[in-house]
Order: C-alpha cells, then structure tokens, then sequence
C-alpha cells in the first residue's frame, strides 16, 4: 500500500514536471522577448516605433508601420479569399457531401494543412509569381502573390473548425427549420450558420493568426521591400518577414528592434488568441 | 508542492548552464567580418574533419571588431573583408581570398554595359525606366540584400557611396534568391558574388570592364574587395596550421566553388 501510494506519487510528480518544463519554456521566451524588445521601444518612443514610416537599420530609424500596413493588407487579402471559400467548403461538408465525396475532401484538406509552407513559398515564388507579372504587371512578387498563397493556407484551419461547429448544432434546429417550411438552403443561411457563428468566428480569427504568423512563404512571395505598400501590386514586407529576413546579421540596436517587432506581433498574436478562445467559449455554453 | 517548483527550477537552471559551457576543447577563434565568417565556418569544419583534436570557434561581429579582437588577444585570427587602414598595418594580414560583386540582369535584357555612376543613380531611385538607359520601355525593378549583410555593405561603399538605396527595391535575403528573382523578371537589376553568376542571368560591364576573374585578379574590376585574416605578429602555433590550410588548393578550391575569387596564381573563377 505505502509503495504504491509512493509510486503514484512519482509519476504525479514527473508529469507535473514534464508539464512545468513546457509552460516555463514559455514563459522564458516572453521574457526574453519582451526583456529584448521593450527597452529600444522605449528608448525611441512608442509612437515614433509604431507609426515611423522608415526602417533604415544602419542609419537608426526603426519605424514598423510599413510591416504593420503590409501584414494587415496581407492577411486582409488573404481572409477576404479565404473566408468565403472555406464556409462554402465546410457547409457543402456538412450537408450535401456524399460519403465518398467526403472522405476524399477532407483528406484533401488535411494534405492541405501538411505541405510545408516553404514548399507553397516555392509553388508561388515559381507559378504565380510568373504569371501576375505578366498578366497584371509589376514585380510579381506583391501582395496580391501573398494573399492568394496565404489563403490556400488558412483554408483547412477555416474549413475544419467551421465544420466542426456546424455538425455539433442540435439536430432539431434543422429539423425545427424543415418543419417550419423552409428549404434547405434557408435553414443553412438562416438557422444553421447563425447558429454557429462563434464557432465561425473563431475559426476565421485562427486562420488570421497563422495567416499573420507566416514566415517563411511570405519572405519568397512578398519581395519584402520596406516601403508603404501602395497598390496590391507593390511589394510589402509582414511584421514576421521583417524578422526572419534580418536576423540573420542583425546586431546592436538593429537586433533589439527585431525582437520590438516581435513584441507587437506577440501582442496581436494574444489579443487573437484570446478572442478566439472566448468567442469558442460561447459556443460551448 | 513549492520544493518541488524549486527543484524543477533548478533543474532547469542547470540544463541552461551545462549548455554555454562546452568550451573545454583547445582551440583557436576566429573573429571579424560577417561577410568572411560563413566561408571561415567552412573551412573550420573542413579542417576540425581533419584534426578533431583542435576546436576552431567562428564569430562575426564586424572587421573593425575583429582587428580589435586580434590586437587585445581575444581572438587570434581577425577577419576583415577591407583593406587595413594606415593606423592598422601593424598587424599581419594575408589575403585568402577575393570577392567580387557582379551587377546582374536578366539574359534578354539588351544592356550590357554601365558606368558605376549610373548603377548607383539607378539604385538610389533616380533613373526609374529601362529606356533612359537604352532599353526597352519598363519600369527598373530594383533587387537587394537585406540589411546588415555583408554584400549589402559592399555595395553600398564600392557603389552608393552616400547615396542610399532606394526603398522600393525589393529585398531577398541571399545570393541565390536575388538570381532567382533576376533570372525570371526581364526588368529586374540586381547584384550577387560574381563566382555565384551563371547562365541564368547576364553580368554587366561596368565601366567597359568586363566582370570575370581574371578581371579582378588584373585588378581591373572596381568591385572588388579582399577577404583578409589578420594575426598579432607572424602567424604561430594552430592559427598558422590553419592559415596553412586555408591557403593550400585544396581549400582554395573550395572557395572559389562558394563563389569567391582565389588569389592562388591559376584560378578558377565561375
């Protein structure tokens, strides 16, 4: 008895470890993040770090707003694509698929959400890429480049939450809906995705977060200029492109900026997150 | 339950520890120029393949920080992909290699030849469109490495001078991804390490001078730079085993298949 209480004991105590390890990782990290990050912020002003339109390390100026604006209109190209596609992917799931059909979707889906991003940075870097050059104009590698790549890549995260969320309504809603005299489509538009809206939601707000969190496919597509994008033809550089294109010699001052930029986007990131776990919440109660 | 968080804490604390303080090997460091660094990376595990026994640490940081690190000791081997200045030429360098920097477009690109006066215009935003300079009409899509990299540095000082380069230009953060870009858009400018230039893109003259090896070798070329190491007196001891290295064809070689031009009298050049 008193060895097996001890037993239990160890293993409760080596799982709190295992556990502890990964959340003090975490929690490493932000300091150092932030303990990195924080004092250049300060050191030239919240205001002129966030809204300085020039990024000229060498010379000191260190203005993120071009990243900001660029990550926005990315990640806004990319939803705005994105979003539509995926609903209609989720919805035709859940409700006209046909066994088979659907087994060869969403193991489509699922490939989808396992090709490494470099390999669509490649895709898009050599296809498409090519192929707005030559047809719209440009340099090619522009916004519009990166907002088509990023939402191929958000589409399984979109797709798979938003099915889930319809399929775990009641089934008496559509029944309710089909006994009133609606059609099918009516009780889709008007019951059902309502119905699912927070789960909706959330989907879309994770599908921004790894649509704002994308590094490596966005530093092949993008062109990674750092000048307030213009039209969605010009070049942009993202907040997370802007860190993985320069660290690599980033030193001083410069590497300091680096890990500021990474704090706004740690503060984004969380601000998602956060709402995506509380709209999720909702559905749940 | 609060030990417990202590003892994990310390645990963790001691993986930390253990990890920065591997420095037990004998070994020699190589500090300086960021531009020099990677190929000084190579040729030390080239060479630590051979003689395990010898640890050669690698760490950039700058030229004047690393004739500053030979000069106080901290390093014995300096890096430096600049000529010394007149108040450094106490210490003793060797040239292991030169790097040229190839201005590059694409192959149907009619051009052929630009002053260096009008590259540095064309890159600091003035001259916008192909055809101010005798192409076809479009507009010039500058290409550029990041900042903080060491052909970056290059050109800027062998090419802009004051001038900055223009912010539009787009920003690829290697050689390979700037020929990349070059070598699929008719309009595109861009500069790489010569020995990095293939059929895919097409080197400018500049100034009527052809951009081959035998060119910088002849110090013909303006864009050239040397790659130097530097010691606190003659070379001794592991730093002169690995200068010998270094230098042996061997090792040359392999350099100039990384793209930089050997200072070995038959050269091969890419």
């Amino acid at each position: 008895m008193e060895i097996k209480e001890i037993k239990e004991r160890f293993i409760e105590k080596i799982l709190l470890l295992i556990a502890f390890s990964s959340i003090t990782i975490l929690a490493l990290i932000t300091f150092f993040i932030f303990g990195e990050g924080l004092p250049l912020i300060w050191k030239i002003g919240p205001k002129s770090f966030l809204l300085g339109e020039r990024w000229v390390p060498s010379q000191g100026e260190f203005g993120i707003l071009p990243m900001i604006v660029g990550s926005f209109w990315v990640t806004f190209g990319a939803l705005l694509l994105g979003i539509p596609l995926g609903l209609a992917c989720a919805i035709f799931l859940c409700e006209w698929t046909p066994p088979w059909a659907g087994m060869i979707l969403r193991s489509a889906i699922q490939v989808l959400a396992g090709i490494p991003s470099v390999v669509y940075g490649f895709w898009g870097l050599v296809v498409l890429v090519p192929l707005i050059r030559n047809f719209l104009g440009g340099p090619g590698l522009s916004i519009l480049s990166g907002s088509l790549i990023l939402s191929i890549m958000i589409l399984p995260t979109i797709i798979s939450i938003s099915e889930d969320s319809l399929k775990a309504l009641p089934p008496n809603y559509k029944a309710g809906a089909f006994a009133l005299g609606a059609t099918h489509w009516q009780t889709i538009w008007r019951v059902l995705i309502p119905a699912a809206r927070s789960g909706i939601v959330a989907s879309i707000i994770l599908g921004m977060g790894r649509a704002l969190g994308e590094t490596m496919a966005m530093i092949m597509i993008l062109g990674n200029a750092v000048k307030m994008p213009s039209s969605i033809l010009d070049s942009a550089r993202t907040l997370t492109t802007n860190i993985g294109i320069e660290m690599g010699y980033a030193s001083g001052d410069h590497r300091q900026a680096l890990f500021a930029a990474g704090v706004i986007l740690f503060l984004i990131i969380m601000i998602l997150n956060t709402l995506a776990i509380v709209l999720s919440r909702r559905r749940a109660g | 339950m609060g030990i417990w968080n202590l003892g994990i804490f310390f645990f963790l604390t001691l993986l930390v520890f253990n990890v920065g303080c591997q420095r037990d090997k004998a070994g020699i460091t190589v500090a300086g120029s960021t531009s020099v660094e990677p190929f000084a990376e190579l040729l030390a595990e080239e060479y630590m393949r051979h003689y395990p026994k010898i640890h050669i640490y690698t760490q950039g940081g700058g030229s004047t920080a690393g004739i500053e690190a030979v000069r106080s000791g901290v390093a014995q081997i300096g890096m430096s992909s600049r000529h010394l200045s007149a108040k450094e030429k106490d210490l003793y360098s060797v040239m292991i290699a030169k790097d040229a920097i190839a201005i590059i477009v694409h192959p149907k690109n009619p051009i052929k030849d630009l002053p260096l006066a009008i590259v540095r215009e064309v890159f600091a935003g003035k001259i916008k469109n192909w055809k101010e300079l005798g192409g076809k009409t479009g507009a010039i899509i500058l290409v550029t490495r990041e900042e903080g990299s060491g052909t970056r540095e290059a050109f800027q000082k062998m090419v802009m001078g004051k001038e900055a380069i223009a912010l539009e230009a787009l920003v690829q953060d290697s050689n390979g991804a700037i020929r990349q870009v070059v070598s699929g858009d008719p309009n595109a400018l861009g500069y790489i390490s010569l020995g990095l230039v293939n059929e895919k893109v097409k080197s400018l003259n500049i100034s009527g001078v052809e951009a081959t090896s035998e060119n910088v070798i002849a110090e013909k070329y303006a864009l050239v730079r040397p790659f130097l190491f530097l010691f606190n007196g003659p070379p001794a001891g592991e730093a002169k085993s690995f200068l010998e290295f270094v230098m042996s064809p061997k090792s040359q070689k392999l350099l100039s298949r990384e793209g930089l031009v050997t200072v070995l009298a038959k050269s091969s050049g890419g």
